[in-house]
Formats: C-alpha cells, structure tokens, sequence
C-alpha cells in the first residue's frame, strides 16, 4: 500500500491534483476566514511544496507568478486582515532580496560580511534625503523634495549607490581575512549606523537621531503607491529580477570564480582568477541588491530613522542565510521568508495569545519571557544548531552537474581518433 | 586650545587608564584564545556582561545578609571576584565544549558562527533572570568605594586641572595590574603555561609530544573567561550600572586592542588595551576641541573602530607582534 501511495506521488498528474486542491483549499479559506494567519502561511508554503515537485522548470516559475501576482493577492484580499498580509509579505520580499545579496558575498565568496545592514540604510538614505525636503539644507540647487516619480530612478541610483558603498568597503578589507573581516565589515556597519545617527550638526545630511519623515511616496502615471498591496507588486518585480540575476550569475564565469575563491584563495589565485576584482565584485553586486531594497523600505515606511539600521538587522539577514542554506539560492529564499514571518507574524500573534491567556488568569507567563523578547535567543539557538547539526542549512548547495559522457557526445569532437 | 586639552589631561589620563584596565584584562581572554584555536571568541564579551551580572547578584545577596558589614568590603569584593571567576571560568569551558569543540575540522566560518550565537543566547538568558528577579533587565548594584579621591595635579605643574577619581578606580587598577602579572607568570613560568604556548605553536606536534590538546585548550578557555568574568565585576564595581547588552560592544573594543597589540601576544593585548582605554577618553573629551565643535564625543566608536581598520591595513601584526608568513 506504501509503494502505492508513493508511485502514485511520484506521477506529475496526481502531484498536479493534489497540488491543485492544496492551493484551493487554502487560498478559499484565506479569502473566507476575517483573519487566518495559518491560511496565509500555508498558502504561501504552496511555493515551497512547488519547489519540490517533479514538474519542468519553466512550468514551475509560470506557476509561482500566478501564485504571487494574482492568487496570493486576491485570496488575501477577503478579510478586514488584507493590509497586515500584505505587509508581512512586502516584508518577506524585502528580506528574501537581501538575503540573496549577502548570500553572494558570505555563501558563494565565503566572505564574512556582519555590517550587511548598512548598504541597505545607504539605498534607504539616499532615496528619503532626496524625496524630503531634507537635501536643500546642503544642496543649493534644485527644488526639493524630489516627486514620487523620481523613484524608479532611484532604485537604480540606490543599487549604484550601495554598490560603490560596498566597493568602499572592500578596498580596506581585502587584505584582511577570515575572521578580520568579519570584525572590519561589524565596525563598518556601526560606523555607517553612527554616522546617519549623529550627520544632523553641522550640516543636517540625516536628520540625526529623530530619523527623516514623511517621504514622498512613488508615482507612477500619476496613481500614488501607498498602501502595502501596491508595495507588494513593486517588491516582486523587484524580486524577480533579482532571482534572475543571481541565477544567471551563480551559473556565470564570476560566480565559479567566488565559489573557487571560497574554497581556497591561494589555489583560486594560481589557477588565475583575480582575486581583487573577484572579491570587490561580490561585495559591490551584493551590496547593490540591499541597496535598491532599501529604496523601496524607505519609501514603503515613509519614515525611516537610525533604529533600523542596527547590527541586529545585519545578524538577522546572517541567520536568514546560514539557516537556509550558505551558498543555495532555494535555501536562502526559504531562510529569510521563515525568519520573516517568524518575526513579524509568529512571535508577535503567540505573544497576543500569551497576553490573553495571562488576562483570562488560564496561566500566568511573567512579561520577560513573553515571546516577542525571545527573538535573539531563538536566533542564537537556531545559529548553534544548524552549525553544528546542519551546517549546509535546510536546503543544501547544489552544484550544477555536467554529464561528461553527454557533453561529449553533443559537441563535436576533434581528437575522438585516437592514435594508439 | 592646546591648553584646554592639556589642563584636561590628568582627568583624561585616570578615566582612561581604568577604562584601558577593563580593556586589557578582557583582551587577554581574546587573545589566548585566538592564540591557541585561531578562533574568534565572540561569546567572550558576554561571558564579561555575566560576570557582572554574577557579580552584581553576588552583592547584593552578601549586601542583604546581616553579618555583611562586619567585614570589610575589601575582602568581600575579593570573595565575590574569586566565586564569579570560577562561575565563568567553567561557563567558558562549557562553550568551548558545546560550540567549538565539536567544530575544530570544520570551516572557519562556521565556528564564528557559532560564537555568534552562542553570545546571543547568553545575551538574552541573562535578561531573562535579570528581569525575572528584578523586574527590569538594567541592574544597579549596590554603591561601594565611593569615596573621592582629589588629585592635585596643580601642585605639579600649573597648566594642569585637578582631577578627582573614586577609590574603586585605584581598586580596578590595581587588581587588573595583578590579574595581569599573575597570568604573565603562569604563561611563562608554569608547566601548563608551557604547554599553552606549545599548542599555541604548533597543535599536531605538541599532541606528539604527548601533550592533552584537549585539557590546555579547555583551560586556556577557563582562565580567559575566569579573567572575563573577574573583569565584569571590577566593571560593576566601577560603573555602577549594568545592562545585558555592555558585553558585545565592549567585547568588541577589547578585540579591537588585542588586534592593536598584536593578536596571539599577551603583553601586546595589554599595552594596547591601556592603549585603546586613553585615546578613546582622549578622543572623548577633546574630539570636539579638536574639530571645532564638527564632531562630538559620540564618535568615539567609530575612532576605535578606525584605528581598528587602519591597524589591520598597516601592521596587520600589531604594535608588538612579529609577522608572520602565510603558510600555503
């Protein structure tokens, strides 16, 4: 009976079914329900299920962007709960972008980067300076604040702007290593932290320590994006193109030369890659996509200030990574939306279930251990246990297998006669 | 403007040097180990921050107790040193068991990791007790060696100010001077001191020499983190106050002058933490002299963190320390 069941799951069309009734069961109960957060979870685990069936690649992707562009919005849309859900999931695109930057720069260049965080306040900053009237204290020219259109312009400004940041960076550290630059990128990330906290006087640059409000929102056709829904449409495009990017250059020439360098800087080295340029390029591409997702942070909250820039939002995207899976695209996607949602929805509801359970006098939990406290020691532990127990995360590194028989076979070969 | 900063100078000098003291001390602990595993000992800030938490709780329960103020605090400051050293000593070499240990074959990365986590928990399970048993994570204990002291500088020479410093700051100064010199003795003249700088040297050779790698490693992690903790309390005792979060910061700096002197080298981390402790009250208290009002003493971290970085781009090896050639 087992065999059969498990023949029977093996089958694209019965995966298909099951997959099929999975999705309307939950996103019918999400659009029904006034607020099911275990609904909307499991829908969107939907895109993990899908990651594992036995379907074509570009089936797979179709199938995920109908999910996220049309089935996820619209099931979600049913209850009063709309706004927060799609909050939690701009936040979760948001972090999955970021994870996949320093993915590059920890996971596949091995580089220790603990001050991750500030290239994402460099792309947030440099949007809210200019969309405020924040710019004309030390900018003479030009009206500002800037429009909502000047936006889209600056997700690219932003990702330009991270990237030279985390050239920056990378010139000093290159001739440190290992567990240095993991000191030198931690400093980094404070200085940069301290810097926008205290670039008020003389000059105000930053706002200081009171942060910068109300920035312009984006426009686009004149339609103002405010709400979250609209936010979650940007975060997406945004994604995929960042999923495309990455994939096209984990499988590229810089992307072997990172892994290489990973796995031994000296052979790397002798086998004739650059070590400098190698490097620079993986905290500059790294700190580019942190960047453009700090545009888009900046002007979804409209208020940003020094508070969100601290080291524990860089150990935060660490642990999204090292959970994961170090080096595996799949796996960091998975890390960041589970540390995410952990975050943001997890800990935040058992915490309102602990506190009614506390008023109802049922049982009596004191406020210092209430969940939403508990976040750093869950991180901890979840740091500990997967480095010592799964050190390659929930969904492991693959390397692209080449059939060398195959490769042979399909190109032509020039020395197949063999003179013996 | 000269002048400022040199009538400042004797005050400047008393707050760095204890503020350098509790640097070195912690240092110390960063670099036998780094020296022995190559390793980061991140958790080692927080095993300071619990040893102030120890000590602080070990205070006020002694405080509380009746025949507490027959004796004097001198011997209970020292009773609390030596019960807290032990408790973190043996915390430490519970870490290196669970989190390192098992990890030695495995990549560098991965034990850093591990450190990292490992602070983390510790960070939150002491402002769980903490808040548990106070009511608020930030703890203030009770006030002893508060009397001051004046320092008539001015009777020296006239450009100087008087300073003024706390009895605990001639206590912290002179137990840090003994932990010092009593760790410099045991690395140099003991047979376990030894046998630390035979593993130091070259780990497989000196298992050869029938050496418990094992054991030295589990020790140095007892006697840096015993010297962590003991400097938790001498932090307690000086500052005052005392939050679950002063260890990562202050674990930071402390590495920053174990780099400065050149890590893996004890005298090193302790010129280089008095060294760090004065330029950073230094820095403190004349940065906005300096630049004209521009820059306030809230750059001081990123002063330490800049000579950090240019420490580490210029005599990678420290100011003591003799380089090393890369071994392929």
């Amino acid at each position: 009976m087992k065999g059969k069941w498990t023949l029977f799951l093996q089958q694209k069309w019965s995966q298909l079914i099951l997959f099929t009734l999975f999705i309307v069961v939950t996103s019918s109960a999400l659009y029904f329900s006034k607020k099911s957060v275990i609904a909307f979870l499991l829908l969107l685990s939907s895109l993990l299920i899908l990651h594992y069936m036995n379907l074509k690649n570009l089936t797979k992707w179709i199938m995920a962007a109908a999910l996220l562009f049309i089935l996820i919005p619209f099931a979600s849309s049913g209850g009063p709960a709309f706004h927060s859900y799609m909050e939690v999931a701009t936040m979760v695109g948001i972090y999955v972008s970021m994870a996949l930057g320093l993915n590059i720069v920890v996971g596949m260049a091995g580089l220790l980067d603990l001050g991750f965080v500030a290239f994402f306040a460099v792309g947030a900053y440099s949007y809210s300076i200019f969309a405020t009237s924040q710019a004309s204290n030390f900018m003479p020219f030009g009206t500002y604040p800037l429009g909502g259109e000047s936006f889209w312009m600056f997700l690219i400004i932003g990702g330009i702007v991270a990237a030279i940041a985390g050239v920056l960076i990378g010139i000093p550290v290159l001739r440190v290593k290992g567990d240095y630059l993991a000191i030198v990128t931690l400093g980094f990330g404070e200085i940069i932290r301290i810097l926008f906290n205290n670039a008020d006087r003389p000059v105000n640059f930053t706002g200081g320590a009171m942060g910068i409000s109300s920035i312009a929102p984006p426009k686009i056709f004149g339609f103002e994006l405010v709400f979250p829904n609209h936010f979650y449409f940007v975060t997406l495009v945004i994604l995929l193109f960042t999923l495309f990017a990455v994939n096209r250059l984990e499988q590229s020439k810089l992307g072997r030369s990172w892994k290489a360098v990973r796995e031994n800087e000296i052979a790397a080295q002798a086998m004739g890659i650059p070590l400098v340029k190698t490097k620079l390029m993986a905290f500059a591409l790294g700190a580019s996509f942190s960047g453009v997702m700090g545009v888009v942070f900046a002007a979804k909250q409209a208020f940003i200030d020094p508070t969100s820039f601290t080291l524990m939002e860089s150990f935060t995207i660490l642990v999204m990574v090292v959970l994961g899976g170090m080096g595996s695209v799949p796996g960091v996607i998975l890390g960041a939306a589970v540390v995410t949602i952990l975050n943001l929805q997890v800990l935040t509801e058992l915490t309102n279930w602990v506190n009614q359970l506390t008023n109802t006098g049922i049982i009596s939990i004191p406020q210092a251990l209430s969940p939403s406290k508990m976040q750093k020691f869950i991180f901890g532990a979840i740091l500990v246990a997967f480095a010592l127990y799964r050190p390659k995360g929930l969904i492991p590194a693959k390397n692209k297998i080449f059939d060398a028989s195959k490769l042979k076979s399909e190109t032509p070969q020039k020395n197949s006669v063999r003179t013996d | 403007m000269f002048l400022e900063m040199v009538q400042s100078l004797p005050q400047v000098l008393i707050d760095g040097l204890t503020l350098g003291a509790v640097y070195a001390v912690v240092a110390l602990g960063y670099t036998m180990v780094y020296g022995i595993l190559q390793l980061i000992n991140f958790a080692h800030g927080e095993i300071f921050m619990s040893g102030a938490f120890i000590g602080t709780a070990l205070f006020i329960l002694i405080m509380g107790m009746s025949w507490a103020s027959a004796i004097p605090q001198i011997i209970v400051l020292i009773l609390v040193l030596v019960v807290t050293a032990c408790i973190t000593g043996v915390l430490g070499m519970g870490i290196e068991r669970v989190a390192y240990r098992p990890l030695r074959s495995a990549p560098r990365l991965i034990p850093l990791i591990t450190a990292i986590g490992i602070s983390f928990v510790l960070q939150d399970v002491v402002r769980f007790i903490a808040e548990l048993s106070y009511g608020n994570y930030i703890v203030t204990g009770p006030s002893m060696f508060r009397d001051q002291i004046t320092f008539k500088a001015s009777s020296i020479s006239s450009v100087f100010n008087d300073a003024s410093f706390k009895t605990s700051f001639l206590i912290v100064l002179v137990i840090a001077v003994i932990l010092m010199l009593s760790l410099d003795y045991f690395v140099n003249k003991t047979k376990w001191g030894t046998a630390m700088r035979a593993v130091a040297l070259d780990r497989d050779t000196a298992a050869l020499m029938s050496i418990n790698v094992n054991k030295v490693i589990s020790i140095t992690f007892f006697i840096g983190s015993a010297l962590g903790g003991a400097t938790g309390v001498l932090f307690a005792v000086q500052y005052g106050t005392i939050d679950p979060f002063i260890g990562f910061i202050l674990g930071m700096k402390a590495f920053i002058a174990a780099v400065l002197g050149g890590i893996g080298n004890i005298r090193g981390a302790m010129f280089g933490g008095l060294l760090l402790g004065v330029l950073e009250m230094f820095a403190s208290s004349n940065l906005s002299l300096l630049t004209g009002g521009v820059f306030g003493a809230e750059y001081k971290d990123v002063f330490a963190f800049s000579i950090l970085i240019l420490v580490l781009i210029f005599k990678p090896e420290g100011l003591l320390g003799k380089p090393v050639a890369e071994k392929v």
